[in-house]
């Protein structure tokens, strides 16, 4: 497959991994967290861990859109769903996120809640056209990257006068929960989890370009390299931090420069920032209330707010006390270390969302590495 | 007076309710589409059942439906899959298919052009294979209670005397031989559904695959342990169930599993994987190591086998795991499919 298998040259990997072992003083260690929800399944899939030395290690963090949102906010749209006059558009992996009391979306369309699956936002568009009678509503949800095509639809919707169409807006900001994990007790003065490097989402700064986490390498004085998703992309990223460490630097560097630039995309940020504005706080699984962390419709739009048509209380709940998803996606606890992995909670049956989408760190363990425990255990 | 009745206008005409309820209208659909595109001794006999001669020997017996959407797709419809399908869980007990039967659950306006369609073709499939369907149902429910069609065949076969495959025989050293490239049914199924219609030259390869069992046992005789068609979870699911039912594991070398190119990049838009997507008319085989050579260079000079490779071997593994070397150099496992990738795929 052009332009694909060239990111997966197996002979190219060996040599970044010869580097990496070469490179990496044997008397440090190097714990990087790589953000991206997209980059955990990509180490997972490819098998990375085997690569690396044994010093030199990954920690999964929060950037995984579905994992990060609370149970609460799945409660308020299995009330939306269960609205007779209300079609729910949504992306397949949000169907299993559980809510809580055991609900999700997938158990709301079994008792007759009108849920679709949808590949796209332009998709629930076109449900809106063909079904004029009933409301539908779009359930937006992701980083940076996804935002803009909602605020496309938005605009399009405003444009064709759908009064049909509405968007329970989830969106949400890397930035602030980068900052938010740096500031954490945690990381920061418990000194429970060290951060050595942080490899930067590669799509979101398509959006936002390289240029915010310069705050973050000054600032935290850790460094940062944005990565794309293919794996030889992951071992370069990883190869120019265990440099940045070596060579006692903390700054930005791009190693995705086939699709990133320092100031991002123009256009997708004027058009984001014409529709949404911040919210004063967001709730994250796992990493609680953060300020400005979330987007909402501007006034303008409100007609196109689902949480303002359909007058929808926000709901907070707590999550099973017995669920690691929290210190998990804070990158403070391995999936191993939960004890409901592997035994109550499978991708069959997740208790948390970190076990649903194939971007969170225990659907990418389970399904691709859990192997590798049995294994240490013998080992042991 | 002999009553007149209307010929069925095949090509304006739709089925109604009449058509399921056993009287004149219903007798007259069997014997002017199903029978006609059938046409067998057995079912021109009329009887609410079929008798054949049973030899003596061992035989099998399986049943599946088939709810398949779009029913039209590239390379067949859900007429052929309903023969091919049966016919291939027959085949992979290495028996000769001989009978199979259809019920039809048709929902009210199904256009008699399109059911005329697909019985023709799945009676030019029975007639390729070799099998007749030789007894059958038919059923209507009302508009919006059925997609358009639901199929269901059951089918009988015998085994050959002294062939016993079956999914608890694999043993540690066996090897893992594909007849060809994975996920062509199911992209082939995917272009086309109405939400994500992309454009692609593949087809699906649903097929009738015991002639090609044939030739492989003929090459491999009793090292062959068992077979497996790997259709709805991909061939993910047909390792991890046969690595249960043997009390084994599997270890693979991606670099050596075939997918087209074309497969390989519409996976890859659409976040799949190709060793879960669905195949209609591959298996996967465990044989003993001393015939793998054999039997794979005989499946390579037959048409179903050109792509067939050897993907791995069976290791000893408490925990029954399928893990595969990635070609990137990694190690990851290939679990089962959780959840539901592609809803109504066959």
């Amino acid at each position: 497959m052009k332009y694909a298998d060239e990111f997966r040259d197996k002979e190219i990997a060996l040599g970044l991994a010869k580097a990496i072992r070469s490179e990496a003083d044997p008397e440090k260690s190097y714990r990087f967290m790589e953000f991206c929800g997209g980059h955990t399944h990509a180490i997972s899939r490819y098998g990375l861990e085997d690569m690396l030395p044994k010093n030199v290690r990954m920690i999964h963090g929060p950037g995984c859109p579905v994992c990060v949102l609370p149970a609460g906010r799945i409660d308020m749209a299995i009330r939306l769903a269960e609205r007779p006059d209300v079609i729910l558009c949504v992306y397949g992996d949000l169907m299993r996120v559980p809510g809580s009391q055991g609900g999700s979306l997938l158990k709301a369309k079994a008792r007759g809640g009108d849920v679709r699956m949808v590949y796209s936002t332009i998709d629930a568009i076109r449900v809106a056209e063909e079904i004029p009678g009933r409301a539908v509503v779009f359930f937006a949800i992701g980083f940076e990257t996804t935002t803009p095509p909602t605020a496309m639809m938005i605009r399009l919707a405003d444009k064709k006068q759908l009064k049909n169409f509405s968007v329970f807006c989830n969106h949400v900001l890397t930035p602030p929960a980068m900052q938010n994990i740096l500031e954490s007790p945690d990381i920061r003065n418990i000194d429970r989890v060290e951060i050595d490097g942080f490899v930067g989402p590669g799509h979101v700064s398509t959006i936002i370009g390289t240029e915010p986490y310069e705050f973050f390498a000054e600032e935290f004085g850790k460094p940062v390299v944005i990565a794309g998703f293919e794996p030889l992309d992951m071992m370069q990223a990883i190869l120019m931090l265990v440099r940045q460490v070596n060579e006692h630097r903390h700054e930005v560097e791009n190693q995705y420069s086939r699709a990133v630039t320092r100031d991002g995309n123009l256009r997708a940020k004027e058009e984001v920032s014409d529709i949404f504005e911040p919210r004063d706080q967001f709730e994250w699984r796992g990493l609680g209330l953060v300020p400005y962390s979330g987007l909402k419709l501007k006034r303008a739009y409100s007609k196109y707010d689902a949480e303002v048509r359909f007058d929808m209380n926000e709901l907070r709940v707590a999550d099973n006390p017995a669920c690691e998803c929290g210190a998990i996606l804070r990158g403070v606890k391995k999936p191993v270390d939960c004890q409901l992995f592997g035994t109550v909670c499978t991708p069959e049956t997740p208790m948390g969302s970190c076990m649903v989408s194939s971007e969170g760190a225990c659907a990418a363990h389970w399904t691709y590495g859990r192997f590798r425990d049995h294994q240490q255990r013998r080992a042991s | 007076m002999k009553a007149h009745q209307r010929k069925l206008d095949i090509s304006n005409g739709c089925v109604d309710l009449s058509h399921g309820s056993g009287g004149r209208a219903m007798s007259q659909l069997i014997s002017g589409l199903f029978h006609e595109a059938f046409g067998n001794e057995w079912l021109a006999c009329g009887n609410d059942q079929s008798a054949f001669d049973v030899g003596a020997g061992r035989m099998v017996m399986t049943t599946d439906g088939y709810v398949v959407s779009p029913l039209f797709f590239p390379g067949g419809n859900i007429g052929s899959l309903a023969v091919h399908g049966t016919v291939n869980d027959i085949a992979m007990a290495g028996a000769r298919p001989l009978y199979l039967s259809a019920s039809f659950i048709i929902e009210e306006g199904f256009r008699f052009s399109d059911l005329k369609m697909i019985a023709d073709s799945m009676g030019e499939a029975a007639r390729a294979a070799g099998v007749y369907i030789i007894t059958g149902d038919t059923k209507v429910v009302e508009r919006g209670k059925a997609d358009g069609l639901f199929i269901s065949t059951a089918g009988v076969g015998v085994v050959p005397a002294g062939l016993d495959l079956s999914a608890g025989n694999a043993r540690v050293g066996d090897r893992v031989l594909i007849s060809g490239t994975l996920g062509d049914h199911g992209v082939a199924i995917m272009s086309k559904r109405q939400n994500l219609a992309f454009e692609t030259e593949i087809v699906s390869d649903s097929a009738s695959l015991h002639d090609f069992v044939a030739s492989m046992l003929a090459a491999g005789g009793k090292g062959i342990r068992l077979m497996r068609d790997p259709t709805r979870g991909g061939l993910a699911a047909t390792l991890n169930e046969i690595a249960q039912q043997s009390g084994l594991g599997f270890r693979l070398q991606e670099a050596a599993i075939p997918v087209k190119p074309g497969v390989a990049a519409a996976c890859e838009l659409l976040g799949l994987d190709p060793l879960y997507v669905a195949n209609e008319g591959k298996l996967a085989a465990i044989v003993a190591p001393e015939v793998a050579a054999a039997v794979l260079a005989a499946m390579r000079v037959h048409p179903f086998g050109r792509d067939a490779a050897e993907i791995g071997e069976a290791v000893a593994d408490d925990h029954h795991f399928v893990q595969m070397a990635t070609s990137f150099g990694g190690g990851r496992i290939v679990d089962w499919l959780s959840g539901e990738q592609l809803p109504r795929i066959c």
